[in-house]
């Protein structure tokens, strides 16, 4: 699982704005108010972001810049969010995006 | 329509520079980023930058991205984030997505500064989740204070690779080797010497074989390849990771300049499609110009010159330059450029495979394809002498654009010379008065401070350290050689801090003195 | 491969013999991430005679998805490429249209109010 660094020999100490509490897939989490939504995710030990359409195979953060959308999941509703991009508030509903949608593929369901 | 008399796309080093140029010569000027900060990649580079005074050398990049901000605002640049430039259509009217709605904006002269986008290989289970490009792993740990992952491979031995794998050391995770098709380093062997020493195995012509994990990285199977880049059966090696760090080189993002109708061609040496440029970075269309990696992949140190310089022609293109005033800015910008793209990393020199150094000294063969310089081959370096009591010993063997060391040095001891990729050599005759500045002043941590002879059966070695935790004076563990082995038994005598040494850590090691040439990092027990 | 092959310089010239497509053992690795377009999928539709990027990206979507080709055009344009024998700088990219990157239509169609 990864961790969050809280001092580095170079940078020192990293500016965090408040902690808040979020949902992933129902589960409460909490992570840092207007770092990227992935940031969160990753600190928390999440991987996989979403399946794809087509062959249902799992995607995480790839690029963390905003190009590659391999990221994207469903953020207080809607679809293809990229979350490396998206800076997360109090109260947000992050789901596992399956396809283009939150239901969980029916292979998947019991991982779900 | 609003209107402004320049319009730069993209606010990393080459845009705010480009910005602040124009700016400052009286030129309404609005730059446009799709990012949420400015910058660019510049606040995900914490290392000393190479280069002279000029090239703002030895200082961290992420420094020179606030100072860049700094002068931006002095210059009054008004630079709007989150805003997406959509297309470049006819004259000059540009899209931009701000928010949530689109706004049309026109200019008399365009900067498309965009930047570069990271290259990719494929491999079995490269879209697995914990396969990741070298700047994902930067933004995770130097943006945003997250460990990209505990045990990574790291694929691609260019700068990127190198110097991401330095930083993925600097943030506490575990590199447990670096590949590369290629059957040499890619980048300079000062920043691969830093990694192997602190125990990092290269493996050259070898690449990755399969991502292995259900639904995220659990290992890594890498084998060697052969001439013709196919795997050699039963030369396999796994590792357990959790993360796989690709770093195969850039590509510029050079869309936009296509879609605005500039003249483009394929050009390898500048990494893929780039538009066609004069020396003043102007397209084939009039008013558009290109600066930085979108114009072909080189450093961000260069692209801030070339920032500068398409600012300084937009401001001549649109009568905003005076004649002689232009001509001096010219000359100096056209001078400093030159400086970089000098050596055997330059341009011109990609891809190519260079056996001697201008100096005539055979490069280092272990150098090139195992990432450290052998104890037999470093002693035929300028940079490498012996006297009695403590002197710099300089472990910089390939032509870089670099001279910081001959700066630092208050006595003069070390000389590059007027040419600025000439390899430091030892003024004999100068005292060395173990200030230490060069040891923190060398971009490429290649410089340390020996006392040979202590004269009780010991040595003295001076390195520069940037890992927590740092070590207690006193502390005992083992000295590791140039390959990162354990070589003999060190002691902590000394730990010295500077503001000028910006973070590094001067941390000298006792040892006995028959491995004064040998032993080269740290180890706590 | 046919035995007098010639090498391919104009990619006009559709009549030339580029062989027939032979499967390989990475045919089923994705080259486009978006659009899960394989290589194998890549190869044949060379060999069917989608012989420019533009082609080949209508008929498989590769690099029409949500990250608009910035992962895999470079590598498209590789297999392509050697499909056909010739070095992939002769290969025309694909159109650079707008938006560049992924835009909701909602917002496309919403012109802003306030000068930023």
């Amino acid at each position: 699982m990864s961790t969050r660094l809280t001092t580095h020999p170079i940078l020192g100490t990293y500016e965090k704005g408040p902690k808040v509490n979020f949902t992933y897939d129902g589960k409460p989490m909490t992570g840092y108010e207007g770092e990227p939504i992935a940031m969160a995710l990753k600190a928390a030990g999440v991987m996989v972001h979403r399946y794809t359409s087509k062959k249902h195979s799992p995607r995480g953060i790839f690029c963390a810049i905003g190009r590659c959308t391999d990221c994207v999941m469903i953020v207080d509703g809607q679809p293809n969010v990229r979350t490396c991009m998206t800076p997360l508030k109090a109260g947000m509903t992050v789901q596992t995006q399956y396809g283009v949608s939150a239901e969980p593929f029916p292979e998947l369901e019991e991982k779900a | 329509m609003k209107r402004v008399d320049l319009i730069v796309i993209g606010a990393g080093p080459a845009g705010l520079s480009a910005a602040i140029e124009a700016s400052s010569r009286g030129l309404s000027t609005v730059v446009f980023d799709e990012n949420a900060r400015p910058g660019g990649q510049l606040f995900k580079q914490i290392h000393k930058f190479f280069g002279s005074k000029e090239h703002k050398a030895k200082i961290r990049g992420f420094r020179i991205g606030q100072t860049l901000l700094d002068e931006a605002g002095k210059a009054g640049v008004d630079v709007v984030l989150n805003a997406t430039v959509m297309g470049i259509y006819m004259e000059k009217e540009v899209v931009v997505k701000i928010g949530e709605a689109i706004e049309h904006i026109k200019a008399d002269a365009i900067i498309v500064a965009t930047g570069a986008s990271e290259n990719m290989v494929t491999f079995k289970g490269w879209t697995l989740p914990g396969v990741i490009g070298a700047g994902a792993a930067q933004t995770m740990m130097n943006l945003h204070g997250v460990k990209p992952g505990n045990r990574i491979l790291m694929l691609g031995t260019g700068n990127v690779g190198l110097v991401v794998s330095f930083q993925l050391l600097q943030a506490g995770c575990e590199v447990v080797a670096l590949a590369d098709a290629a059957p040499f380093i890619g980048g300079y062997g000062v920043h691969a010497s830093k990694v192997a020493r602190t125990g990092v195995p290269f493996y050259l012509s070898h690449t990755i074989v399969e991502a292995e994990g259900d639904d995220h990285v659990t290992g890594v199977t890498i084998a060697e390849v052969d001439s013709h880049f196919n795997f050699i059966p039963g030369t396999e090696k796994h590792f357990d990771v959790d993360t796989i760090c690709v770093a195969v080189g850039l590509s510029p993002m050079s869309q936009l300049l296509k879609m605005a109708g500039c003249k483009m061609e394929d050009n390898p040496k500048r990494g893929g499609q780039v538009p066609i440029i004069d020396e003043h970075g102007a397209t084939s269309v009039p008013g558009i110009f290109a600066a930085g990696d979108v114009a072909g992949i080189e450093e961000a140190s260069s692209a801030m010159i070339e920032g500068r310089q398409a600012g300084l022609y937009a401001a001549q293109y649109l009568g905003y330059a005076e004649e002689d005033e232009f001509s001096k800015g010219e000359d100096e910008l056209d001078a400093a450029l030159s400086g970089l793209r000098q050596g055997m990393f330059a341009p011109g020199n990609k891809g190519k495979r260079i056996e001697k150094t201008d100096e005539g000294i055979p490069i280092s063969q272990s150098l090139l394809h195992h990432g450290f310089v052998a104890d037999d081959e470093i002693e035929r370096f300028p940079g490498v002498t012996h006297r009695p009591g403590v002197h710099p010993v300089i472990e910089c063997t390939q032509n870089i654009p670099c001279n910081p060391c001959q700066d630092a040095c208050p006595k003069k001891c070390i000389a590059v010379g007027e040419k600025i990729t000439t390899l430091p050599h030892i003024n004999e005759d100068n005292p060395c008065v173990n200030c230490g500045m060069c040891v923190a002043s060398c971009p490429g941590q290649a410089i340390f401070l020996i006392d040979e002879d202590c004269g009780d059966g010991t040595a003295e070695i001076t390195l520069p350290y940037e890992f927590l935790p740092v070590p207690e004076k006193g502390s005992v563990g083992k000295a590791l050689s140039r390959k990162g082995e354990p070589v003999c038994d060190a002691t902590v005598v000394n730990l010295r801090t500077a503001k000028t040494f910006d973070q590094t850590v001067l941390l000298t090691m006792k040892v006995p003195k028959a491995y004064a040439m040998t032993a080269r990092f740290f180890k706590a027990e | 491969m046919s035995e007098n092959k010639q090498p391919l310089t104009d990619l006009c010239d559709r009549c030339a013999d580029i062989g027939p497509f032979v499967p390989a053992p990475d045919d089923d690795m994705i080259v486009c991430r978006c659009e899960e377009v394989t290589k194998g999928e890549i190869r044949k539709a060379v060999h069917a005679g989608l012989w420019t990027i533009a082609e080949i990206r209508r008929y498989l979507r590769c690099g029409m998805g949500l990250c608009q080709g910035q992962t895999c055009s470079k590598l498209v344009k590789g297999i392509v490429a050697r499909e056909l024998g010739v070095s992939p700088a002769l290969l025309e990219p694909a159109t650079s249209r707008a938006p560049m990157r992924p835009t909701e239509m909602q917002i496309i169609a919403t012109e802003s109010e306030v000068n930023f």
